[in-house]
């Protein structure tokens, strides 16, 4: 908390802070440098003076006393009672945190009907679900959903709270961190605890490029949403642990102004624009049925089958699942191409992608240049192994899962 | 119908990249531009006051270049268009600049609908439109992918959750952020540039707001401190494996696996 000062006399208009603030917020006015609304605070102009004319005053501020807010609370989203894997990801990594500083976990389950539900996430490591179970929770409606969050926070204080990163998440989240007047950092992809229970919060800005270490250390809780399929996901315990404590609030606080008309099952009809995860066929594959093999180890990822401009043109596939300067261009969380050579017509269009493994016979093929992991090897006989080895994985999940 | 758009000013990309010896930004060459998920914001507003008549206004909070991008929504029809900009909003997080623009749109007036793009693309938070609706207390529906019916009295949206949309009615006032693909955006006409050549756009300061509590605004009533910026780390980067078939699937699975896929 603090504000930058400059020093009118000693600055002599070297102008060296103007060109170092990255967000051109320092400007030269009637012969004196001033720092306008576009300055973030990062402080770079202080040390880029050369006669330490700019200086950052401290200003104090309220300590909250941190003592009084114990606890992580995981907030549950689900649909109807599904338990959604954000939760178990949230509680894996809430258990570590809680673990450092000695505190327990809770989770805030919200919704109408999922008493029995509330059972299973105790085999997760949580030490108390609140439960929240009414007719006016079935749906999802911001304004009673975070009334809901609002009381329990009320009555138990917690130093934390996790919420997945997801459309619910990122909707409700900030309503309630601000109801709280306290910090909400989005989509961190990295968490930690300090000895005094400030949260390490590290998120991508920038669009990634940079990443940014945020902390909340005078305002309690501490909001944060998590990136999906970042955290690892807490493991099941032979036994249930802890306890489930029902919760009430008064009616008042459960009217909405928002009316819920229907609710729509979207149809899962995703192009490959849309897909997390691709698998490309290229001139490497002999016949067109033999884009079936692909097809599986397709499906066993949760993706979805694309090809080189040569198998469109051969009738192989329709145009739609083309990647390329003629079809679609793609940024996937993961792409493996299949006897793919890695023309710059189709890497032009899928480079950005952020996981990319080639498999290719030729060594010298240019897809090894933008490939993560290349794999020089015969993709009919890599392909059906790899497909072996998650099918065997698969099953031992299953059963181990109850 | 009287709707409010808030807009924001990005950079015009979003390859920033840090020096790795001093730590600090490099921007050259950097320009700004409209946030572009703020134009479908403007063209839903623009397109029911078409429907319906009344007036579309937009409010931005920076620095004063940004009335750059209120021009800019004048050349698309909108109808006033304010600036909030005072160095005291300098270093503002989610909480404070939410605030900000809340005050901001208290004193421009009342509005029965609040339209927000999606997200900023420099920000990627998109919690400053709830943000803005819980200080006003107002109720709000993010992620809204159709407008199903408008009229006088509310307003029928579909939200995208994901796995499913969720159909909702709303009274005004009230707040929307609406996605990427909603509508196609106009483009600025050359007209309405030459007509708003010098329509005014209004500055607010913190003298202007009804709050003037400095500590509630920037960084002083900004809650999270960013406490270091650094560049990401270095994806491994083109590892070429050879071998047996065999080994190489237990590699490919194992890079799977450790990377979540499976």
């Amino acid at each position: 908390m603090g504000v930058i000062q400059i020093n009118q006399e000693l600055c002599d208009l070297c102008k060296i802070c103007m060109e170092k603030c990255p967000f051109k917020a320092i400007e030269l006015k009637e012969n004196k440098i001033e720092i306008n609304a576009g300055c973030k605070m990062c402080r770079i102009c202080i040390k880029s003076c050369p006669n330490q004319a700019i200086t950052y005053e401290e200003r104090l501020k309220n300590e909250v006393n941190k003592e009084q807010w114990k606890g992580i609370l995981v907030f549950v989203e689900h649909v109807d009672g599904e338990i959604h894997p954000i939760t178990l990801e949230l509680l894996g990594k809430a258990r570590q945190l809680a673990q450092k500083v000695g505190h327990p976990v809770y989770c805030l389950f919200i919704g109408n009907r999922i008493e029995h539900k509330a059972q299973d996430l105790l085999y997760y490591g949580v030490d108390k679900v609140f439960l929240y179970d009414h007719e006016a929770l079935k749906y999802y409606r911001v304004d009673v959903y975070a009334n809901v969050f609002e009381d329990c926070i009320k009555k138990i204080k917690p130093c934390c709270v996790l919420v997945g990163g997801t459309s619910i998440g990122r909707s409700l989240a900030p309503r309630v961190a601000t109801r709280f007047k306290t910090g909400l950092t989005a989509d961190c992809t990295v968490l930690d605890m300090k000895d005094n229970t400030d949260l390490i919060q590290i998120r991508p800005a920038f669009g990634g490029n940079i990443m940014a270490q945020i902390v909340t250390p005078n305002t309690r809780p501490q909001f944060a949403t998590v990136r999906y399929k970042v955290m690892d996901e807490a493991q099941r315990c032979d036994q249930a642990c802890g306890t489930i404590e029902r919760m009430s609030i008064e009616d008042a606080k459960l009217k909405s102004k928002i009316k819920v008309i229907e609710v729509v099952q979207k149809q899962r009809e995703l192009g490959i624009s849309e897909a997390q995860v691709l698998v490309v066929g290229g001139r490497g594959l002999k016949e067109s049925k033999d884009l079936a093999l692909l097809e599986e180890l397709a499906t066993l990822l949760g993706g979805q089958v694309a090809v080189t401009r040569p198998l469109v043109e051969a009738g192989w596939a329709p145009h739609t699942r083309q990647i390329g300067l003629s079809g679609r261009t793609v940024k996937p969380k993961l792409i493996i191409t299949c006897g793919v050579s890695g023309a710059i017509q189709f890497t032009a269009c899928m480079d950005a992608s952020e996981r990319i493994i080639a498999i290719n016979k030729d060594k010298k093929a240019p897809i090894f240049k933008i490939a993560h992991y290349g794999i020089v090897a015969d993709l009919y006989e890599v392909i059906p192994l790899l497909i072996q080895k998650i099918k065997e994985d698969r099953k031992g999940v299953e059963a181990y899962a109850i | 119908m009287k709707i409010l758009v808030c807009i924001k000013q990005v950079p015009g990309t979003t390859k920033v990249e840090v020096d790795e010896q001093t730590g600090v930004l490099k921007r050259d060459g950097v320009e700004s531009k409209m946030n572009p998920y703020d134009l479908y914001a403007l063209e839903v507003a623009l397109r029911i006051k078409e429907k319906l008549g009344g007036s579309v206004t937009v409010l931005t909070m920076g620095p004063p270049q940004a009335e750059a991008i209120i021009k800019e929504a004048y050349m698309m029809g909108v109808d006033d268009g304010f600036l909030l900009s005072d160095r005291k909003f300098a270093g503002a997080d989610v909480l404070a600049t939410s605030y900000t623009l809340s005050q901001g749109i208290k004193v421009i007036g009342t509005f029965d609908l609040i339209i927000c793009g999606k997200q900023t693309t420099d920000g990627d938070t998109a919690q400053v439109g709830p943000a803005i609706a819980e200080h006003l207390n107002i109720p709000h529906v993010t992620w809204v992918s159709n407008i199903r019916e408008v009229n006088e009295r509310n307003i029928v949206v579909e939200q995208d959750l994901a796995d499913s949309l969720e159909v909702v009615e709303l009274d005004y006032p009230c707040l929307i952020t609406v996605e990427k693909d909603i509508v196609q955006p106009r483009l600025p006409s050359y007209k309405k540039k030459l007509e708003t050549r010098y329509k005014p756009i209004q500055v607010l300061s913190l003298e202007s707001l009804q709050d003037r509590n400095e500590n509630n605004y920037g960084l002083n009533g900004s809650p999270t401190q960013v406490e270091r910026i650094f560049p990401p780390e270095v994806k491994a980067e083109h590892i070429l494996w050879e071998g047996q078939p065999e080994e190489l699937a237990e590699k490919a699975f194992h890079l799977l696996k450790t990377e979540k896929f499976i």
